[in-house]
Formats: C-alpha cells, sequence, structure tokens
C-alpha cells in the first residue's frame, strides 16, 4: 500500500551540498567520523546502530535527510546486511562507508572477508568495545583485534582530530590500494568524549580524494562474473589466457596488504603538508630516540602512556612512548628498525589473543626475532571491558619491569606469560 | 475470565530494576511471570529487558535468565528446549523466549522463522516498543510510518511497519497472539493459555516506552489503552488458524467505536505534526485493517446471533 | 627516590592546571549536554585542553548519571575517569539522598546545587547554590513534563571559573541550539547567574 509519506519527494532538497563548517568544533568522536565521512563525500551509508556507535549513524543519517550530505542511507535489518549493502554499492562504483562495534563486527565477520577478498575500497569505523559474554559495552580493542586476519586495513586513532583525518584519509588509501579499511577507536573515551577538533574545508577535502574508479567495471558489452567458484589452480579462460586460481588471488590480496605500507605513509604525509596534521603514517614516537625502554601500544591509550611516560622521565628512567597507528598490515620491517637497539619494551594491549598473550606483544614479538639484539618483551593486558587505566599504573609497570631488568631478575615467565595491569583477581 | 482478585499473589520481579521511569515492559513481564508460575527458563538477547533484568552479580527477577546474542534468541531457545527435551525435563519448564521488536522482526527473524517451521517447544514473545530503544531509538522494522526516530530525525519514518503476527500466523504455528500491557489481564490469560500447548507459541506485546515515544511517564498505560482503542493496536489471538478478538478490541467489535486516531497521536512527541490528510489517510489504514479482522473473527458472528 | 617514593610520585602526579568538574544529574536531565556546552565555552575562553565525557555505560531516564568535564591551558591527555574533581554540580537535590555526590571533592572545592532550599555553610567544600528549577519553569524551558536545568545551571560555573564570561557562553551555545531556543536558554543563564548565592568556606554568604 503506497501512502502519502511514501509518495512525497524528500521534504528539504539539497540544501547546501558538502560544507560542513570548517573551523575548530568541540565534538566526539562519532561526530569526528560522521563529518569525516560527511566531507569524504560519501555516496552511500549502511548501518545497524549499536553501542557506542549509533550516534556516528544518527548524524549521518541527519546530514543525509536535511540536504545537507547528498548521499543514500539504507537503515538495514543487521550489520551483515550492513556491509553486504556495502558490498553492492561498493562494485557498482558508489563510495561507501558503514560504522560498527564489537557484535556487530562479529556479526559482519563472514562479509568482511567478502570485502576484503572482493577487492572494495570500504571505509568503516569500528567503535572498539568489548566482545560478550558476558555483556558489556564499554571498551576494550577486541573486537578489531580478533578480525586482524580478515585481509582489511586496520589504522587505530588517539583522539577526535585523529578520527577525522584518519576517515579522509582512508577513503584515500582505500582507493588507490583496492583494500577495505578498518578506522579503529576506543568507544566511550573518544566516541562519547568530546574534544576540540578541526574541521577542514570540504573543497580542500574533495581536492584531497580524487573520484573513486572501480577495479572492474560493470560493462554490458564486457560482462564479468564477479567472484565466482574459483578453483585451486590456474585455469585457461575462453580466450586462452591463464588465469589465477584461488591460491594467486590469495597471494595478491596479501601482497597488496604489504605494499600498502608506503602508500599510508605517503597518503599522511600529503595530508600533513596540505592541512598540516599527521596521524603518525605507520606509527608515532615520543621521547623515543634515547629511551632505552619503550612502551607500544595502539589508541587512545597512547596519550595516557605519554602521560606516563613523563612520569618515567622526571625519576630518571629513559623511558619513550611507540603507538602503532598501522595494525594491519603489520609494519614489523618499521617496527624493527625502530626498536632493535632497544633493551627493554612493554606492550600494552586492550585485548587478549585468549590462551597467548596480547595480539600486539606476539606480533611485536614475531617482529623481532630477526632482531640480532637481545631486547626483551613484557606484555600486558590492560583495560579490558572499560576498566579505568590511570597514567600512574602504566608508569609503575614500567618502572617494576626497568627494576627488575636492571637487578637481573627478569625470568623466563615475564617473558612468555600475559602480565595483567589492575586486576584484581 | 481470569478477574484480577484471581491473579496469583506470588512475585516473581524484584522491587527496582533498572528500566525507565513509567516503563510499561515491567508491567508486562510481572504478569508474564504470574501466569507461568515462575516455572520458566528465560532468553533474553542484547535489549532495554536485558538492561531490566539487571547487572551482575545483581538480578530483578527470580527465575533463571539466559542472555543471548541479539540475533540468536530463538535458536538459543531451541537449543534449551531440545535440551530439556534430550535430558527428559521437557516439562519441568516453560521455555520463555522474550525479545523486543528490533530483535525479533529485524534482525532476528531468521532465527525465529527457523524455529517456527520446526514448531519447537517454546513461547516466545515480542515486546514491541516500536524502536531500537536499547540503544537510543532508532528506527526498527516495527516503527510506524511517520515516527520520527534518532535515524529519521527529520522526515519521520517513511515506510510501514511490518505486521509481525501475520508473518507468523503464516508459519501455521500453533498458537499467535497479540497483547498490550496496559491490559495486563488479557495479557496473563493469554500466557496461560500459551502454557498448556506445545510447540512454537508467538505473543506480540505492545509496550508503551515514555523515553523513546515521548510522553509523560505516567501516562504509559493510559497510552497503551488509547492505542487499543483506536485500532492502532488490535488484541486477538489465532489458534490452529481460527481468529478471536480478545479483551477491549472484542467489546468494542461488540458494540462499541473505535476512537479517532488523533487523540493517540497527538499525546506522543515521536509522530511527525501530520496535516489532516494525511491523517485522514492514518485513519483510513486503520479502519481498512480493523474491519479485516473483525470480519475474520467467526466467534462474534455467532455471538450476535 | 626510594621505591615508595616513587609510586607515590606517580599517584600524585597532576598535569598542571587541570580543572576536573563532575555534573551529577538524572538521565534525560541533560548533564551530558551542560557538560558539552562548558567544555566548548572553556575552549572559547582559552582553555585549550577542553573535554567532556559521560558516564561510560547506559543511560536510563531518571537513574542518577555522571558526565564530567575537563578543562586545561594545554591539550588533555588523560582521558581517564575523574576521581577527585576540584567542582560538582548536582542538577537535582534529590541525588543526596541516594549516592554520595562529594565523593573524591578535593577539601576546598565547590559543590554547586541546583536546590529550592537555602543550604548551609559547609565545614569543607565552597558552596554555590540556586533554584535553577524555578527559574526554568519559569522561563518555559520544560520538555515532555520535565524542567530543563542543565544549561541554566551553566551560569554558576561563571562564579566559579572567572575565565569563562557570558558572552563565551553564549558564543558556545550557538553550536547547540536554534536561535529562538538560544535566546531562552542565555536568558536563564543569565538569570541563574544573577541569582545564584555563593558561600565561600569561610561562611559569609555572597550574593551573585
Ligand atoms: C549483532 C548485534 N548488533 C547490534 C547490537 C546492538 N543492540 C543491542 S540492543 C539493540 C536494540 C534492541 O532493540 P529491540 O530489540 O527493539 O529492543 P528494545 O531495546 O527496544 O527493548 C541493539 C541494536 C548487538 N547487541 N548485537
Ligand atoms: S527506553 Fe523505553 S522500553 Fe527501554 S527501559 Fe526506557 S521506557 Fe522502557
Ligand atoms: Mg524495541
Amino acid at each position: 500500500m503506497k501512502t502519502i509519506l511514501e509518495k512525497g519527494p524528500k521534504t528539504e532538497t539539497q540544501k547546501n551540498p558538502k560544507s560542513y563548517p570548517s573551523g575548530t568544533h568541540i565534538i566526539t568522536g562519532n561526530q569526528a567520523t560522521a563529518i569525516g565521512a560527511y566531507l569524504s563525500g560519501v555516496q552511500v551509508v549502511a548501518a545497524y546502530p549499536i553501542t557506542p556507535q549509533s550516534p556516528v549513524v544518527e548524524e549521518l543519517a541527519r546530514f543525509i535527510e536535511s540536504g545537507e550530505l547528498n548521499a543514500e542511507f539504507v537503515h538495514v535489518e543487521s550489520e551483515h546486511s550492513a556491509m553486504s549493502v556495502c558490498i553492492g554499492a561498493s562494485i557498482v562504483g558508489a563510495r561507501v562507508f558503514t560504522a560498527t562495534s564489537a557484535n556487530g563486527l562479529a556479526y559482519m565477520c563472514e562479509q568482511l572477508h567478502w570485502a576484503s577478498g572482493s577487492r572494495l575500497p570500504i571505509v568503516m569505523a569500528c567503535v572498539n568495545r568489548a566482545m560478550a559474554a558476558p555483556w558489556s559495552v564499554q571498551n576494550d580493542q577486541q573486537d578489531s583485534m580478533s578480525q586482524r586476519d580478515a585481509g582489511w586495513i586496520q589504522l587505530f586513532c588517539r583522539n577526535n582530530q585523529e578520527i577525522l583525518d584518519t576517515v579522509i584519509q582512508a577513503f584515500k588509501i582505500a582507493e588507490k590500494v583496492y583494500l577495505p579499511v578498518m578506522v579503529c577507536y576506543d568507544g566511550y573515551i573518544l566516541s562519547h568524549t568530546v574534544m576540540p577538533v578541526e574541521v577542514p574545508n570540504a573543497k580542500d577535502v574533495q581536492d584531497f580524494i580524487p573520484p573513486y574508479v572501480p577495479h572492474t567495471p560493470i560493462d554490458l558489452k564486457k560482462p564479468v562474473n564477479i567472484n565466482p567458484v574459483t578453483l585451486p589452480d590456474p585455469r585457461q579462460n575462453a580466450d586462452g589466457i591463464v588465469c589465477h586460481g584461488y591460491l594467486e588471488h590469495k597471494y595478491l590480496h596479501h601482497t597488496a596488504l604489504r605494499e600498502s605500507f608506503p602508500v599510508i605513509e605517503e597518503i599522511d604525509n600529503e595530508f600533513k603538508e596540505r592541512f598540516g596534521r599527521s596521524c603518525g603514517g605507520l606509527c608515532s614516537t615520543y621521547k623515543f630516540d634515547d629511551a632505552k625502554i619503550v612502551v607500544v601500544c595502539a589508541g587512545s591509550i597512547s596519550l595516557l602512556s605519554s602521560i606516563a611516560i613523563d612520569m618515567l622521565r622526571e625519576v630518571g628512567i629513559p623511558a619513550g612512548l611507540l603507538t602503532l597507528r598501522t595494525y594491519r598490515p603489520f609494519p614489523n620491517e618499521k617496527l624493527l628498525q625502530l626498536l632493535h637497539d632497544k633493551k627493554l619494551i612493554v606492550t600494552i594491549d586492550k585485548s587478549l589473543s585468549y590462551g597467548y598473550q596480547g595480539p600486539i606483544c606476539v606480533d611485536l614479538k614475531s617482529a623481532l626475532f630477526e632482531s640480532s639484539s637481545d631486547t626483551l618483551l613484557i606484555g600486558y593486558i590492560a583495560g579490558l571491558g572499560g576498566r579505568d587505566v590511570k597514567p600512574y599504573e602504566i608508569a609503575e609497570a614500567v618502572y617494576e619491569t626497568w627494576d627488575k631488568y636492571n637487578k637481573g631478575k627478569i625470568v623466563k615467565r615475564d617473558l612468555t606469560e600475559a602480565k595483567w595491569i589492575n586486576c584484581k583477581y | 475470565m481470569t478477574t484480577i482478585l484471581d491473579l496469583p499473589v506470588e512475585e516473581y520481579m524484584l522491587p527496582g530494576n533498572r528500566s525507565c521511569a513509567g516503563c510499561g515492559l515491567g508491567i508486562g513481564l510481572r504478569y508474564i511471570l504470574k501466569a507461568l508460575d515462575g516455572k520458566c527458563i528465560m532468553v533474553v538477547p542484547a535489549s532495554c529487558l536485558t538492561v531490566l533484568g539487571g547487572m551482575y552479580p545483581v538480578s530483578s527477577v527470580r527465575v533463571p535468565w539466559i542472555n543471548s546474542v541479539f540475533p540468536g534468541t530463538a535458536a538459543v531457545a531451541s537449543g534449551v528446549s531440545i535440551g530439556l527435551k534430550a535430558l527428559n525435563k521437557e516439562n519441568d519448564y516453560t521455555v520463555l523466549a522474550m525479545a523486543g521488536d528490533g530483535g525479533t522482526v529485524d534482525i532476528g527473524i531468521q532465527g525465529l522463522s527457523g524455529a517456527s517451521e520446526r514448531n519447537q517447544n517454546f513461547l516466545y514473545i515480542c515486546y514491541d516498543n516500536e524502536a531500537y530503544m536499547n540503544t537510543g531509538t532508532q528506527r526498527s522494522g516495527a516503527t510506524p510510518r511517520g515516527v520520527k526516530t534518532t535515524t529519521t530525525p527529520l522526515e519521520g519514518k517513511r515506510h510501514n511497519p511490518k505486521d509481525m503476527p501475520k508473518i507468523m500466523e503464516a508459519h501455521n504455528i500453533p498458537y499467535v497472539a497479540t497483547a498490550c500491557v496496559a491490559y495486563p489481564i488479557d495479557l496473563y490469560d493469554k500466557v496461560k493459555k500459551a502454557k498448556d500447548i506445545k510447540g512454537l507459541r508467538y505473543i506480540h506485546l505492545l509496550v508503551p516506552c515514555p523515553s523513546g515515544w515521548q510522553y509523560d511517564p505516567k501516562d504509559t498505560v493510559n497510552i497503551g489503552q488509547l492505542a487499543v482503542e483506536t485500532g492502532a493496536f488490535i488484541l486477538y489471538e489465532v489458534e490452529n488458524g481460527e481468529l478471536r478478538l480478545t479483551g477491549r478490541s472484542r467489546r468494542i467489535a461488540m458494540g462499541g467505536k473505535l476512537k479517532s486516531i488523533d487523540e493517540y497521536l497527538n499525546l506522543q512527541n515521536r509522530f511527525l505534526k501530520f496535516t489532516p490528510e494525511e491523517i485522514e489517510e492514518y485513519q483510513k489504514e486503520i479502519n481498512q485493517r480493523w474491519e479485516i479482522l473483525v470480519k475474520r473473527d467467526k466467534s462474534l458472528q455467532k455471538e450476535e446471533n | 627516590m626510594d621505591e615508595n617514593e616513587v609510586r607515590l610520585f606517580f599517584r600524585n602526579f597532576k598535569e598542571v592546571d587541570l580543572i576536573q568538574i563532575r555534573w551529577h544529574g538524572r538521565g534525560g536531565q541533560g548533564a551530558v549536554t551542560a557538560g558539552r556546552i562548558l567544555a566548548t565555552a572553556g575552549y572559547l575562553s582559552g582553555y585549550i585542553g577542553a573535554t567532556s565525557a559521560p558516564f561510560f555505560g547506559a543511560e536510563r531516564r531518571g537513574a542518577p548519571v555522571i558526565a564530567t568535564t575537563k578543562l586545561s591551558s594545554q591539550p588533555i591527555r588523560d582521558l581517564s575517569q575523574i576521581i577527585s574533581p576540584n567542582i560538582v554540580v548536582v542538577l537535582d537535590h534529590t541525588l543526596f539522598k541516594s549516592i554520595d555526590v562529594t565523593q573524591g571533592l578535593s577539601n576546598g572545592g565547590w559543590l554547586i546545587i541546583n536546590t529550592p532550599d537555602i543550604i548551609n555553610p559547609s565545614p569543607k567544600f565552597n558552596i554555590v547554590y540556586v533554584n535553577a528549577t524555578k527559574i526554568a519553569t519559569d522561563l518555559g524551558l520544560v520538555y515532555a513534563g520535565v524542567p530543563l536545568v542543565n544549561t541554566p545551571m551553566l551560569g554558576t560555573l561563571l562564579h566559579v571559573l572567572p575565565k569563562i564570561d557570558l558572552s563565551s557562553m553564549h558564543k558556545a551555545l550557538e553550536y547547540f541550539f536554534s536561535p529562538t531556543a538560544l535566546a531562552k536558554n542565555f536568558d536563564a543563564i543569565s538569570q541563574v547567574f544573577r541569582e545564584a548565592r555563593v558561600i565561600p568556606l569561610n561562611n559569609s554568604v555572597i550574593k551573585g
């Protein structure tokens, strides 16, 4: 049954397309995300509400309904469908965006692999939240970390400015290397906290991101069957050309990820030239060069850790900080180059590869395996399910480790088992 | 028919819970648990009901309660009921799956459809507050047309809601009913009846929500009654394909008159400001649906004769 | 420094100039919005660091909620929760019955209350009080039967944070309200500013 409301045109036509007022705004991480997608000229948004991501969707829905942003919003009935809509729209050439958290991301899992396997430049915000069971809506990074093998680029943000800037950069990276990008930021700590954010001029952003050209255009004269059953071995097509087997496709997917390091760095540099801000490329450092003990972490906990570094320096401990911005692909060579001559590394993971150690910890260990030096790495777990982490707790962990090291008291267990910050068990 | 004096005095809900002031959900759950004599195992997905249930290690309800992922309610309930069967304990409990409208008509519909087709042995109650309330009032597949939500903030929802009880009827399950928390005795009778039926039983329960519908919390019962009295929501049950209007709806069909819909719309800030023309159209749709259901109710004609 | 001294140093380490404000209200009263407006006004008045966060979790209408605002002359790096605020703002005096609103409030800190009653001096805190509910009701700032006291109460902070003035408050409101709502809210803030009573620790009542 058609109704008046359904028949009618949108009540307000495009008022002022893509012109969010530039300047400093005091906004949440979720608003920064929505504005980033808006300025990037997103054409299709499909998303499903989940705490703490919901305000992203609400903000974008408002931009679109008010006619400020000329895009389509699809109110899907699940995250699986959200990613499916993104896949469909991206295949035909639309610039698409979605956002989710925790169980929503997990519910998309099947389609995450499909999106990356199809080499679609979808940009998604993952507002980091703890995975159930038991239920928790609060922050840790288990959701994105659990999807690290889904073939996406994963970028972590330290503050709301970086969220906005990274969303913009993400579209450019994605469309250049034909890989989906997950922009990860801490739920509540950033998603719901307002702070000053410089919003760039819309025109400048559009100049920064070239138009999206799909790698396989839909063309009736040259019809293509996209992602059919692919056999293990290469196989001839009708023209007698040998085409890839499944394994070669996966080799290419992986190679594309490994080759995106310079692209991620270049785009961050280019962004800096144009807008005067950098998000740290692959990773960034603080009080690092003369540091002998280095904290490694990702996301907003980097800000807390920088306070801890200041405390440690005041008591004479040569501590420094390395913040991972790009987690997938894992910048192992860059890390090896930066860290090989450090004596001690303390990783702080807000997630756990259950049954082993924190994901950053184990990945970093494997990266340092090639190092000939005798760097020791101690892996801490902190902040699961929203447990508040204080700068002094990080400082204490580093202090204890440094003290033990200097007294020659570090034992094998310290290196092989996850250590917990503020676990009251 | 049950009267208020016949209700069991035993309470299965503890005083105080975490839902909003004036929430209709607690009223509903209280009578549901009374009708089941507290002998049930609840399966609950992410929703306002999860929050109402309490935060670890505190619970607001005196019955076993299993939390489920948001999309999985009907499948987890299938597992619970079949597990009990495997252990020969099927008759010891009613398995009560209780999910919101979003968890039912949107993300959970696949699992519910599968469980219905298998006629799995549990009672499924969809409590319908007509949006995703727990995440902050986003539109759902059950949100009425013309409602402003946080994802339809200016123009209101542009699509008609799904008729979920009708969808469930099409699965040919033994019992489908609608109820509203403003008529707790009608709800109580339906749950009691459903309890003694084997297979998948479905009750669609309207729950006014002051926060999402944007009205004064004191008006919950009033608004629930108006929903029924205007025909925006109709009370009925379907057993083996036979539809029967019940409670207030039945009394209106037998000699009353539906109130005009604007009474219901005007009390809530969630509805767009409709033009008289649009209200008339709304009214027309309601009347049509009312007539269809009244006509389907053969028992009414018998009573009239 | 020995180990214990170091630990104590870590625990007491404070970033310079950090002002920590905690808001207490009930779900639906708008504590979160008030915190955000204050952060915006603070930024516009020269606090380079300005953040505001809600309590992390589900917020239910009527239930006690917390929001926090931090202001500083430097960008804020500590996004962890506030344990010891300098200022506590209570939007609903009935909260005193159910929770300890002054928890962690440092001696000599500021306790700001929306209350219809005269408040006695406190031996520990500076006090500001005002009947913002009445002011909001009189000005017609009411939604779905609830007087909106969140924005009006911002007027009290002008007594406590002299760096923020009415004009930057006005500018901040422009980010949050349409012109008509802005005028009403600004009037309420101004009136609260005028009517608020300040009782400093030395007990002498200063009429605002
Ligand atoms: C896979 C997944 N997606 C999204 C969510 C977030 N979520 C939790 S409750 C909820 C809304 C529930 O709406 P409804 O079922 O109508 O119940 P109500 O809260 O309205 O009572 C949503 C979207 C989730 N928990 N899991
Ligand atoms: S949001 Fe609505 S349904 Fe949920 S607890 Fe509050 S009043 Fe009840
Ligand atoms: Mg609902």
